[in-house]
């Protein structure tokens, strides 16, 4: 059985924890046992009692804590302790395991570290982009509170409401709002800031996105380049073409005149963030417009952000905040914790604390950076699942198309049946006598008003009307108390008494189970 | 009495079935409905027995054998669980079936009416008929009441050349009908119905559980036809216009399952569904994907903090016997202003409306119990979908997958809402042996157990929030 142990972050302003007692909760079920450092909830309003009473030890020294853990769970990537003056990594134990964000594409140093130490890394931000690893998909679920914060930190900034009103005093018109990338964070931008009234616009590369901006309930800005798609596969974007570019860069300056709010969430992977609004840009909007730049991690998508602070330029507030999770950290924390545990119960199936990493499945194969004294980073390519092939889908719309019986089918059809019934008819009526004749008409009759009799009969009532039919059609007691009547022969006599029985057993039994279900329908 | 007033009753009977049916057109005249259908019996028999002159011998045996059969169907009616009501009813159809063989029977051996020519002609036909139709009823329904009752196999039985077979039996019959006609001969009459009892057992052994809505649907359908025949034979217009009632009722009521499931009616009589269809649509669920579970905890707070909830039972709650809990639930919710609603779809269940029934026993109004079609469109506002024992009637690919066995069929499209908990066993596939990509989706979360076992704890946890 392995410890898990959940150190209290060191970066500055860092409020997240990678663990909560809900879901320390559940490490606990999957067998393994927990320790947290003192105030490592704390930012996020998590105390060390509420760990304790789930199950948790709460260490107070940060290297007994390290030394100890078989399994560190952290938020952000090793670094150096600034209380101890020594980096994370050479804490840990020989051969420990640890789930992070590590980000290996720049820390390429940090992985040696790591190697050195024999550790296993998981980098819960190398996660390949499949359907069943979203569970575990910490970017998504922290771009979503970034797209919601990102809007809340606009409001704040921003000097008017959001919706527009009519009030005695006179008309305030509604805040506009562009958002720029419509990824996690973009739609989450976008579904907050239509849900407190604003109008809404968003743009992106990627085509294919413009139905879920739409269902968001924001206006989707299109060019007219109807022949390139920016999709780069697994969800992210790629570089354009520089004529795209220059009409892109058009229509943000187009809508930079007109809109309050720019909301900014634009990133290709592995390179710096695109420089998408100009200062030029920034100038013509609306004194006490608000910018708020969620790629400034990356150098920002306007020239003029400053990463991790709030400016003002140009009399418009340029928000460039770097920890907007951080700042929802309760929520952060509870989504990145279930993260986590999602990751946890894929490594220990058998549910007995102790992790197998199989590096046969693609998602274990992506999060693994660092196995033993390797390093396992970038892992081959995965194809995302959920897109299906162009061929194939064409394929499903075309089938059903084929068995559509044709119109000469269906006459043919018809007018047999129809030929049919008056062969039918025509023989009885030549044939039979007048007596059959007549009760021929009274069941065509009867079959007629049961068929519009029984249409009226509401769905929920169709056991009722079984049972009720069911009573009814004992009414063949009728006959056997004729036959019974009039038995001479002994066999008779003894098959009409059976039929009258039976008979009648249908009718008290289909009534009365008829009525006992009918009392318990009520309003 | 004179044959004048015995009409005249009859035709009052029959004004009073007619009425009786049409009263469950809504569940406020439907108890008025069903005493119309008793007070027409009681009519149609008192004047049968007041219409003909016999003897005090005679009186008392025929009360004999009513009271006998009304004590014994009584004592039937009150002790049945609502969940055994489809093979309470399937029972009940195969007395009509040998109810109808037994006075075919005796209609042959002792005609009441004396004929002749060709009227005769027809009267054979019509006894050949009753008893043929009878024979299978009788048969068929035993064999359906077995397997809703599980002491035969709810799988269908697929005998090599079962067609063959069918048909082989069809043609013995007609050979037999012609001998009859011709001669007669009891003997016709004898084996006609040994190979009618023998090809209703195949017929229904052939059908699977799932289809067991269609097959008491068309055993009810059978059970009037063979009450008509029996009123051609004796010449009774109140057997024929009774017959012809439930008649159209049980092949109205088989029409609307079948299409609810998307399926011809020739498709689900000849049987083996579930069987054939493995190959072609095995390969919809991506191996890629998995399930999420959830908690009885996190369900009970999705319940709780949830403004709409839609509750979708199918077989498996009944199965369970978990009514009375989702009952209590709804109620609990309800009481806290939360708006529930249950989505019924027509084949859910063994028997038409069955989950109708289950619901109004554990005390659920019915005015919140609604058909699929009426429910489909809100499911895009509704916070939380409560799946409860159901599995195809919830199939998405029912919609999107062309190439799937029950592609067309209407679905409930529970995937649409914001959440969807699904209470299940285990990750078998349903009935139609159809994988299901709802279990799959973003929004869904599996509550693996026994669906009475999670619901009576869900009700725990809600009574504690």
């Amino acid at each position: 059985m392995m410890k898990l142990g959940v150190p209290k972050e060191v970066f500055p302003d860092e409020k997240r924890v990678a663990a909560t007692p809900a879901s320390v909760l559940k490490l606990i079920k999957l067998g393994y046992e927990v320790a947290v450092e003192s105030c490592a909830g704390m930012a996020a309003h998590y105390d060390d009692q509420a760990y304790t009473d789930v199950g948790a030890s709460v260490l107070t020294e940060t290297e007994t804590l390290w030394r100890q853990s078989d399994f560190i769970l952290k938020v952000r990537a090793p670094m150096t302790h600034p209380g101890l003056g020594v980096h994370e990594v050479d804490l840990m134990k020989q051969g420990a395991y640890i789930a992070s964000y590590i980000w290996p594409a720049e820390n390429s140093e940090l992985l040696e570290q790591f190697s050195s130490k024999e550790a296993t890394v998981f980098a819960i931000d190398s996660l390949p982009r499949i359907s069943r690893a979203q569970k575990m998909d910490a970017l998504s679920a922290m771009a979503n509170i970034s797209g919601y914060r990102a809007v809340i930190e606009a409001a704040s900034y921003f000097g008017r409401f959001f919706t527009g009103q009519v009030t005695a005093a006179g008309k305030v018109p509604p805040a506009k709002i562009m958002v720029i990338g419509a990824g996690v964070a973009g739609l989450a931008a976008v579904g907050t800031a239509n849900s407190m009234g604003a109008i809404v616009r968003a743009f992106d590369t990627r085509l294919e996105v413009k139905e879920q901006v739409e269902s968001m309930g924001a206006q989707f800005l299109e060019l007219d380049f109807s022949d390139e798609d920016g999709g780069g596969g697994g969800g992210y974007a790629k570089q354009m073409s520089d004529e795209f570019i220059a009409a892109e860069m058009a229509l943000f300056a187009e809508q930079a005149k007109e809109v309050d709010i720019i909301i900014t969430t634009a990133l290709i992977p592995g390179r710096p963030a695109p420089k998408l609004i100009t200062e030029a840009m920034v100038q013509s909007m609306k004194p006490g417009s608000v910018i708020v730049d969620l790629a400034s991690e990356r150098g920002g998508n306007c020239e003029l952000t400053e990463p991790g602070n709030v400016v003002e330029r140009h009399g418009v507030t340029l928000i460039g905040y770097t920890d907007l999770p951080s700042r929802m950290a309760k929520v952060s924390s509870d989504l990145y914790g279930s993260n986590l545990v999602h990751l946890l119960s894929d490594l220990t199936p058998d549910k007995d604390g102790n992790p197998h990493v199989d590096m046969e499945d693609v998602v274990i194969r992506g999060v693994t950076v660092v196995n033993g004294k390797k390093v396992t980073w970038p892992p081959p390519k995965v194809e995302v699942s959920a897109a299906p092939s162009s061929a194939a889908a064409k394929e499903a719309i075309e089938a059903p198309a084929v068995k559509e019986p044709t119109f000469l089918d269906k006459w043919l059809g018809k007018s047999a049946l129809l030929a049919f019934t008056l062969a039918v008819l025509i023989g009885i009526g030549g044939y039979a006598p007048e007596s059959f004749l007549s009760h021929f008409t009274v069941f065509v009759l009867a079959c007629f008003i049961g068929y519009q009799v029984v249409w009226n009969v509401t769905a929920s009532l169709h056991t009722p009307l079984m049972s009720v039919t069911n009573a009814i059609s004992g009414i063949i007691v009728i006959g056997a108390i004729l036959h019974l009547i009039a038995a001479e022969n002994g066999t008779v006599g003894v098959m009409s008494f059976a039929a009258v029985l039976i008979a009648t057993i249908n009718i008290a039994g289909g009534f009365r189970v008829t009525h006992r279900m009918l009392k318990m329908f009520r309003k | 009495m004179g044959t004048g007033f015995v009409s005249v009753a009859y035709v009052l009977a029959s004004v009073l079935f007619i009425l009786s049916l049409g009263g469950l057109s809504h569940q406020e005249s439907a108890r008025r409905g069903n005493l119309f259908g008793i007070a027409g019996i009681v009519i149609a028999v008192g004047a049968t027995i007041a219409g003909v002159n016999i003897g005090i011998g005679g009186i008392s045996t025929i009360v004999l054998a009513l009271v006998i059969g009304s004590i014994a169907g009584l004592f039937l009616a009150n002790k049945v669980e609502m969940t055994q009501m489809p093979q309470l009813v399937a029972l009940l159809h195969s007395f009509v079936g040998l109810a109808a063989v037994l006075v075919g029977f005796s209609g042959h051996l002792e005609p009441l009416i004396a004929t002749s020519g060709a009227e005769h002609s027809i009267k054979m036909v019509e006894i050949f008929l009753g008893i043929f139709i009878g024979a299978i009823t009788f048969t068929g329904s035993l064999i359906a009441c077995g397997k809703l009752e599980g002491l035969v196999s709810s799988s269908a039985l697929t005998l090599p050349g079962r067609h063959a077979m069918n048909l082989v039996a069809l043609g013995l019959v007609v050979a037999l009908g012609a001998w009859f006609l011709e001669t007669g001969s009891l003997s016709a009459l004898i084996i006609m119905t040994c190979v009618a009892s023998v090809l209703g057992i195949h017929l229904i052994l052939a059908i699977g559980g799932a289809d067991m809505p269609v097959v008491v649907s068309m055993l009810n359908s059978y059970s009037g036809w063979a009450a008509a025949s029996i009123g051609f034979m004796l010449g009774n217009d109140l057997l024929i216009v009774t017959g012809a009632l439930v008649g159209s009722s049980g092949a109205i009521l088989s029409y609307i399952m079948c299409r609810a499931m998307n399926r011809s009616f020739m498709s689900v009589i000849l049987g083996g569904f579930g069987q054939t269809s493995g190959g072609s649509g095995a390969a919809v669920v991506d191996t890629d994907m998995t399930v999420q579970e959830s908690s009885i905890e996190e369900v009970c707070e999705e319940l709780a903090s949830a403004q709409s909830v839609i509750i979708v039972p199918g077989y498996g709650m009944a199965v369970a016997q978990a009514q009375s809990a989702v009952g209590e639930i709804t109620k609990l919710l309800r009481d806290r202003g939360i708006m529930v609603r249950f989505g019924i779809h027509p084949v859910a269940g063994r028997l038409p409306g069955h989950m109708n029934v289950l619901l109004a026993e554990a005390k659920v109004p019915y005015d919140i119990v609604l058909e699929m079609d009426e429910l489909n469109d809100d499911f895009p506002t509704t916070d939380v979908v409560l799946v409860i024992g159901a599995n195809d009637t919830v199939n998405p690919s029912a919609m999107d997958d062309p190439n799937s066995p029950i592609a067309g069929m209407p679905v409930l499209e529970v995937w649409k809402a914001a959440q969807v908990v699904i209470l299940k066993r285990g990750m078998a596939s349903g009935y139609a042996g159809v994988d299901n990509p709802l279990f799959f989706k973003d929004n869904s979360r599996m509550l693996f157990g026994d669906a009475k076992d999670s619901v009576d704890k869900l009700l725990g946890g809600l009574r504690a929030v």
